[in-house]
């Protein structure tokens, strides 16, 4: 396979690769280093790719198990990422994005779900894929998806009700 | 009548029974400005899923295929090749030293039967040297007898 080839397979699922990384690794710099490694490798086996049903979902679950790698060792060697103190540095878009304080707060809402719900809620809110698929990507069962999806919302919308009477109040 | 579709749908939603199509209509309906007070709480989350499809991967990943592949598939035919030579000379050497050994064999064999062939012509040797002994005997005899005459 050549390389233009290989990046119009990648081009359209790239930035929800990245998207997804981003969420669990939070920190952007991270994010793009992991995708930038996952794209890597699928370049280095693009003889077997093709083999794939579908590359997009098997690129999806490589970032899954890597960034899970990412964080588990991260944990284990004592160097967890500190949420709160971590400043975005990005472009202007970002900070559009994260002008609007409540936004700002479902961010650090999301960033407390455990990793799976926020992966689901990011599979599915943020890029629309039914159900099958994100259970394929994940290696769940859909009615698993679907449970830990209605958690993780029902999660961000209790926090978002207690902090918006908060606000009110 | 409209709000009370969307309060349904959001009902479903944190349920996870709502399709993306549905999901989409809740997402265009909180994109709007007009949203009643009872519904605010959920602007936030809506306008945070929709500003993360926004998000761009901007990093150039630089592919690097001929130099690369190829680098690494000489390297591979390199000590496929490399492998291949030591077992042919490890097949080599043993034939070489096979060989030696045999000849040596031979060599061995061929000097024991040598050493037979010749012990056996010496025992022969003595056997008919013993034999002259005799003669002897009988020319000593003949001297008695003669000088007793």
């Amino acid at each position: 396979m050549q390389q233009a080839d290989f990046l119009k397979i990648v081009g359209p699922f790239q930035d929800k690769l990245f998207r997804l990384a981003k969420r669990l690794l939070v920190s952007r710099e991270e994010a793009e280093d992991a995708t930038q490694e996952i794209l890597l490798k699928l370049w280095a086996k693009n003889k077997s790719i093709e083999q794939y049903k579908s590359v997009e979902a098997f690129a999806m679950t490589m970032t899954k198990n890597f960034c899970l790698d990412r964080l588990k060792s991260k944990q284990a060697g004592n160097l967890k990422l500190v949420h709160t103190n971590y400043e975005e540095k990005g472009s202007l878009l970002q900070k559009k994005i994260e002008a609007n304080d409540s936004v700002k707060w479902v961010q650090k809402i999301m960033e407390d779900l455990p990793e799976q719900q926020k992966m689901v809620l990011q599979l599915r809110d943020v890029e629309e894929y039914d159900y099958d698929e994100i259970a394929n990507m994940l290696e769940m069962k859909p009615t698993a998806v679907r449970v830990a999806l209605s958690r993780a919302r029902k999660t961000v919308r209790d926090k978002l009700i207690k902090k918006h009477s908060y606000g009110i109040g | 009548m409209e709000l009370d579709k969307i309060e349904r749908l959001l009902e479903k939603y944190f349920e996870a029974d709502t399709t993306v199509a549905e999901e989409k209509l809740l997402q265009r309906y909180f994109s709007k400005d007009d949203i009643p007070e009872n519904l605010q709480q959920y602007v936030a989350l809506f306008k945070f899923m929709d500003n993360a499809k926004e998000e761009r991967f901007s990093k150039e990943v630089v592919l690097e295929p001929e130099t690369r592949g190829a680098g690494n598939s000489l390297y591979k035919w390199m000590s496929i090749a490399a492998a291949v030579m030591l077992m042919f000379g490890v097949y080599l050497g043993k034939n070489y030293y096979d060989e030696k050994e045999l000849e040596q064999q031979q060599a061995l064999y061929a000097y024991n039967e040598t050493k037979k062939a010749l012990d056996m012509l010496s025992h022969n040797m003595e056997r008919g040297t013993e034999k002259i002994g005799y003669l002897n005997e009988f020319v000593v005899a003949k001297e008695k007898i003669y000088n007793k005459k």
